[in-house]
């Protein structure tokens, strides 16, 4: 179904190879204030061309003005601003000028009492050419817009938004059709090359551009502003220490989790508080989605095909939130991780979805970590040591009982892991991780096991003000699956 | 002004490109004479089921020659396939737990 339908071309401008050439609008003030002055070239016999891009009466008065109602001729000549006025010579521009500047006037017409009555400087407008999205647009219309991918034809007796989905793109749920201005617009998003390789995208090891993740962002319903997130999510999702192919083909439930860190969370709407990992919150619901749609449309990664899962889990739709980093008093995430609070990162981590910690009753830190260790402990399975990973996120009425003891951060992260050891005869068989245990550690019995790996428990603070809960999202935590923290670049 | 007013056109999202297929070999007619790779790929108890494998082909009298992966959840190292391509005609591994 590959399309061969030629697109338009904007139509030759048709100039004189001397003369010049005037570009106005009505709906700005300079050109209106310079109108009769092009009317007076006109009448005083200099050659000039003159395209209006609202209203084909105006300037008032002038015959043969050309309405550039579809832009393309100011496309064409690359017009920025209004008015414009470009001298040609034998056929090439020779210069060109915007606003309004007596003395430039009067130098490029040659014209030396052009304009006298008038002010000595008025600013130019911004041409229609460049009104939001309009680029975008014009660059579609007019076949210039540079991208590499297969333009798929909708015959118009079908949808699209069922299109879509016989395509095999869909997630299950509607998709934005990403059409080509759409996924312009959405490329204005980010400083990078469309042409950019991300990295290669399991499970088909495919390269995976820019371009490719802008298309998965529109569909996801993205919004231009959230593609360097959606961007560093796969670039996260690509480091070889989180085994995105081991995520995406075990048999396990996990989703690639997204935790956004820094000022681009708040600055694109992410939602770090109540419902912080529900429904609602258009970047948080888009951007983990259009992680997913990237995952399946470019690595060719499908449910019953290489994805594996038994269950699978919600997650697998959507899974992305901000940690909360208001109140300053514990190092975030992305700060145990080296980077200075200020940065914006994201962190890619397994998860099966939401177990709740409730514990309404606990005042003192020492009775919440129980709690929490109670509720780890019990992960996968109560005998279960290592192959397990957890964030948990500390909702704000919990971190208040440390913060008011005065535990740290890693205070608590110790007092779990304490809490958190195994011994042989609770270690359920073959479920003790990597290999074999050395002769020692079955003969010793008082020897203890650790359930996490060292980084394979952490805390991040999310969640809404009122209520004694935590989450633990819990994941594959194995030697080879590990979270994987990356710096946002715009 | 516009390209076939009536018809949109969406972009591919995809990688345009179906990985490439290997044809799998055809299933020797016979084992008889052939070296026989076996793949430990890190799963639970894929040692147990392997091993007992191992023992009833060489008792057989099959040359067997044992190989791992590091973990399950990762593609084999190049190395390691290249080493079974150069040192056995067949390979039986031990998939999932």
């Amino acid at each position: 179904m590959l399309e061969t339908a030629e697109r338009a071309a904007a139509a030759p401008l048709n100039l004189p190879a001397d003369g010049l050439v005037a570009v106005v609008k009505r709906d700005c003030p300079t050109c209106v204030l310079v109108a009769p002055l092009i009317k007076e070239l006109s009448d005083r016999g200099v050659p000039i061309t003159v395209y209006s891009q609202d209203d084909p009466s105006f300037p008032d008065g002038l015959s043969g003005v050309r309405y550039d109602d579809d832009l393309g001729s100011s496309f064409g000549l690359n017009i920025e601003f209004v008015p414009t006025v470009i001298r040609m010579e034998a056929g090439r521009e020779a210069e060109r000028i915007f606003g309004w500047s007596r003395a430039q006037w009067q130098a490029l017409t040659g014209i030396p009492d052009l304009g006298k009555t008038l002010p000595d400087m008025r600013p130019a407008c911004g041409s229609k050419t460049t009104d939001p999205g309009m680029q975008a647009r014009l660059k579609v219309r007019f076949s210039q817009t540079g991208l590499a991918s297969r333009r798929i034809p909708v015959p118009r007796e079908i949808d699209p938004l069922e299109l879509v989905h016989e395509r095999g793109w869909s997630d299950g749920l509607p998709l934005v059709p990403p059409t080509e201005e759409r996924v312009m617009l959405m490329l204005e998003g980010t400083a990078r090359d469309p042409k950019e390789v991300v990295g290669l995208m399991p499970p088909n090891r495919v390269e995976c551009t820019v371009e490719k993740i802008a298309i998965n962002a529109v569909m996801a319903g993205c919004k231009p502003e959230y593609l360097p997130v959606v961007i560093t999510a796969v670039e996260a999702a690509l480091i070889p220490e989180f085994g995105l192919h081991g995520v995406l083909a075990t048999t396990n439930a996990v989703a690639p989790v997204i935790m956004v860190n820094g000022p681009i969370a708040k600055g694109i709407g992410m939602n770090s508080k109540g419902n912080v990992l529900g429904q609602g919150f258009r970047a948080n619901a888009t951007i983990g989605r259009a992680l997913q749609l990237v995952v399946r449309n470019v690595g060719g990664g499908r449910p019953q095909e290489v994805d594996r899962a038994v269950f699978g889990n919600p997650g697998k739709y959507t899974f992305c939130f901000a940690e909360d980093e208001d109140d300053g008093i514990w190092p975030t995430y992305a700060e145990e991780r080296g980077f200075k609070r200020g940065t914006s990162t994201v962190t890619l981590f397994p998860g099966d979805g939401n177990t709740p910690i409730i514990d309404h009753i606990s005042r003192e830190p020492e009775g919440l970590v129980q709690s929490y260790a109670g509720c780890l402990r019990s992960l996968y399975n109560p005998g279960q040591i290592n192959d397990v990973s957890a964030f948990i996120l500390v909702s704000p009425e919990h971190a208040q009982v440390f913060y008011d003891a005065g535990w740290s951060k890693q205070r608590v992260k110790d007092e779990l892991y304490a809490r958190l050891k195994l011994r042989r005869d609770e270690i359920l068989e073959g479920r003790q991780g990597i290999g074999s245990m050395k002769p020692e550690d079955l003969t010793d019995p008082n020897r203890l096991f650790p359930k996490f790996r060292t980084g394979s428990l952490n805390l991040a603070r999310a969640g809404g003000s009122a209520g004694k809960y935590s989450a633990i999202i819990s994941g594959l935590g194995s030697i080879t699956i590990n979270p994987c923290i990356k710096e946002v670049r715009l | 002004m516009t390209e076939t007013s009536a018809e949109v056109f969406l972009l591919d999202p995809t990688a345009e490109s179906s990985p490439v297929m290997m044809p799998r070999l055809k299933r020797p007619a016979s084992i008889e004479g052939m070296t026989i790779g076996l793949l430990d790929i890190a799963k639970q108890r894929g040692d147990v089921f392997l091993d007992r494998l191992d023992e009833r082909l060489t008792t057989n009298g099959f040359k067997v020659e044992r190989f791992a992966k590091p973990r399950f959840s990762i593609v084999a190292p190049d190395a390691l396939k290249q080493e079974m391509q150069s040192r056995v005609q067949v390979v039986i591994e031990g998939l999932a737990d």
